[in-house]
């Protein structure tokens, strides 16, 4: 046996080692705790899920997540293009600071969101008189912490930078010619964004909106902080929460119901969101031929 | 008619004006920076402001409570092992993912990213489950003699969960993009496939593994959701991390405490946000000479 075939018997032993320890660590830390949550969510039987999933409780945490979640997504999406088309398109003083600022959300503790919003918001918050005032003038009955725009608020916030953190290198690619071409050509902006940039960027416009998506479904810290009505204010997961605290078998098995619903948008978010990146993949690869 | 009586200053904008062809600068920077200030900015503005009105000695001693010191220094450790893990087995799991070919690679590619998907509270309770001394792993650890939930134990086993995507991700592309040249050159002059390894492949990832262990590290300390069940969190035990702390006082209305840990935390998030673009700026520099 000569040197070159001991070094490639050691090269594959090296790679189904490799090969083993990824799928073990793989199955063992990610696949059975997805697992789990189903298995748990129907130990005590369909009858008991299907109840546990309709009961007056989970329908209004369903209602307010999917609010939160769709506003956040509105929101974000706007001021991800925004800030995308900013950030790409034009070279100005202080553009890397911007950057960095729009990205302090992926860095910041959830709960320390929520503290952050009951200092403005809250009774001891500055704007709190504001809000005040503006319900003495005309009768109306606003809250921001404790109530549902705090929810939504906080939503935004920790999924702020999501949609032009995908948007910013996809346009930084594909350079800025064709716009500047358009410019020139006398394009007014608007049109420039829908016949050139969007086209270039829709991929990863859908994309970020999947990731954020994603996020404000699950988000718990924030809005943890700034909820604290059962069956009002509270999304799926302090309803889960509530679920799990409240220590019982059957609320336990409950709260995996509940969270099953979650599980099942996370499998299908991962599916849309891989489908995406090979399709980006297959046509990187076409560009290339 | 008023513009000649502006001052020369305005005129010399003038002739440098507008060095955007593209439209629409004013527009979306008005945009963004209302956008930014609003949600983000001011209201973390507001918590530095609180916290600047507690005097000094206070905070310290706010800050310097027993179990506000012990949970510190519960969720720095804990986040910086699980952290460490996080490299060895990202390193493994990016290494896989991008050298080799079988049956199976998309999937397992998929499932990295479960845990940015998969909601923290989630995460949290079905760990919890999990290694509770009724769970699957529970018990069978427990028959070892090894009790994971409701320790220190748990509370990395959950951060290795939701830190794993952030190494993984960071190495993954840099890994991709990496000359065989090198490797080949080295095998070509007599390097032993782990001497190749370790002074050739391995320097030049680690940049990425460094980002992806700050960025791992950053969202352990921070990290709440997915920890709280696990962790049980016990004084006692000293089981309890920073964001618990934070929502304890909250619950309490203690106000001025939770604004003085959060502003430590804010210090300790912007240093690693530091530290993570320090060395991607220093990595594309290198990537631009080369």
């Amino acid at each position: 046996m000569n040197e070159q075939e001991i070094l490639e018997r050691g090269k594959r032993r090296t790679k189904y080692l490799l090969i083993t320890v990824s799928v073990l660590f793989i199955t063992l830390m990610l696949v059975v705790p997805l697992a789990a949550v189903l298995v748990n969510a129907l130990s005590e039987g369909w009858r008991f899920y299907i109840q546990a999933v309709t009961t007056e409780y989970v329908r209004s945490a369903l209602f307010v997540t999917i609010l939160a979640t769709v506003l956040a997504v509105i929101v974000n999406t706007f001021f991800g293009v925004c800030a995308a088309w900013l950030l790409t398109k034009f070279s100005f003083k202080g553009k890397q600071v911007l950057a960095t600022l729009i990205d302090i959300p992926f860095s910041i503790s959830p709960v320390i969101v929520g503290l952050s919003y009951l200092m403005t918001f809250g009774r001891l918050g500055w704007f709190y008189p504001v809000i005040r005032a503006f319900n003495q003038q005309f009768g109306t009955d606003i809250r921001i912490t404790f109530a549902v725009p705090g929810v939504v608020l906080a939503t935004i916030f920790v999924t702020f930078p999501f949609v032009s953190r995908e948007l910013v290198p996809v346009l930084n690619a594909q350079g800025k010619d064709e716009e500047e071409a358009a410019a020139l050509m006398g394009a007014g902006g608007f049109t420039i964004f829908r016949r050139i940039t969007l086209p270039q960027m829709k991929w990863g416009l859908i994309y970020g909106i999947i990731l954020c998506t994603a996020r404000a479904l699950g988000e718990f810290g924030a809005v943890n902080a700034l909820s604290k009505t059962r069956g009002e204010t509270f999304t799926l997961p302090l309803e889960i929460d509530a679920l799990y605290m409240s220590g019982t078998d059957t609320s336990i098995t409950a709260a995996f119901a509940v969270s099953s619903i979650l599980v099942i948008l996370a499998v299908i978010i991962l599916f849309a969101r891989n489908i995406l990146e090979h399709r980006d993949q297959a046509r990187e690869t076409k560009d290339v031929r | 008619m008023n513009k000649q009586t502006q001052s020369g200053e305005q005129k010399n904008m003038q002739t440098h004006k507008n060095p955007h062809v593209i439209p629409g600068f004013g527009c979306t920077l008005g945009v963004v920076v209302t956008m930014l200030s609003l949600i983000v900015l001011i209201p973390l503005a507001s918590v530095l402001v609180r916290s600047l009105q507690i005097s000094p000695r206070e905070f310290f001693s706010l800050i310097w409570k027993p179990n506000v010191r012990h949970a510190f220094w519960t969720s720095i450790s804990c986040s910086f092992l699980a952290a460490v893990i996080n490299v060895v087995f990202g390193l493994i799991l990016a290494w896989v993912l991008v050298k080799y070919e079988f049956p199976g690679k998309r999937i397992l590619d998929g499932f990295i990213e479960l845990p940015f998907a998969l909601p923290t509270a989630v995460a949290g309770i079905t760990l919890s489950k999990l290694y509770s001394e009724s769970g699957l792993f529970g018990r069978m650890l427990a028959r070892c003699g090894i009790r994971v939930a409701y320790t220190k134990i748990g509370l990395i086993v959950a951060l290795i969960f939701v830190g794993i995507p952030f190494v993984v991700r960071a190495v993954q592309p840099v890994l991709e993009k990496m000359d065989s040249q090198y490797e080949e050159a080295a095998c070509m002059l007599g390097a032993s496939p782990k001497k190749t390894f370790f002074s050739v492949i391995l320097p030049e990832l680690r940049p990425a593994l460094l980002t992806g262990f700050g960025l791992a590290f950053a969202r352990g300390i921070g990290e709440y959701g997915s920890v709280i069940y696990i962790s049980g969190n016990s004084a006692k035990d000293r089981t309890q991390v920073i964001s618990y702390v934070i929502m304890q006082k909250l619950s309490y209305i203690d106000y001025a405490s939770a604004t003085a840990i959060a502003l430590v935390m804010l210090v300790i998030s912007f240093l690693l946000l530091l530290f993570v673009n320090i060395v991607q700026a220093r990595q594309s520099a290198r990537t631009n000479l080369l």
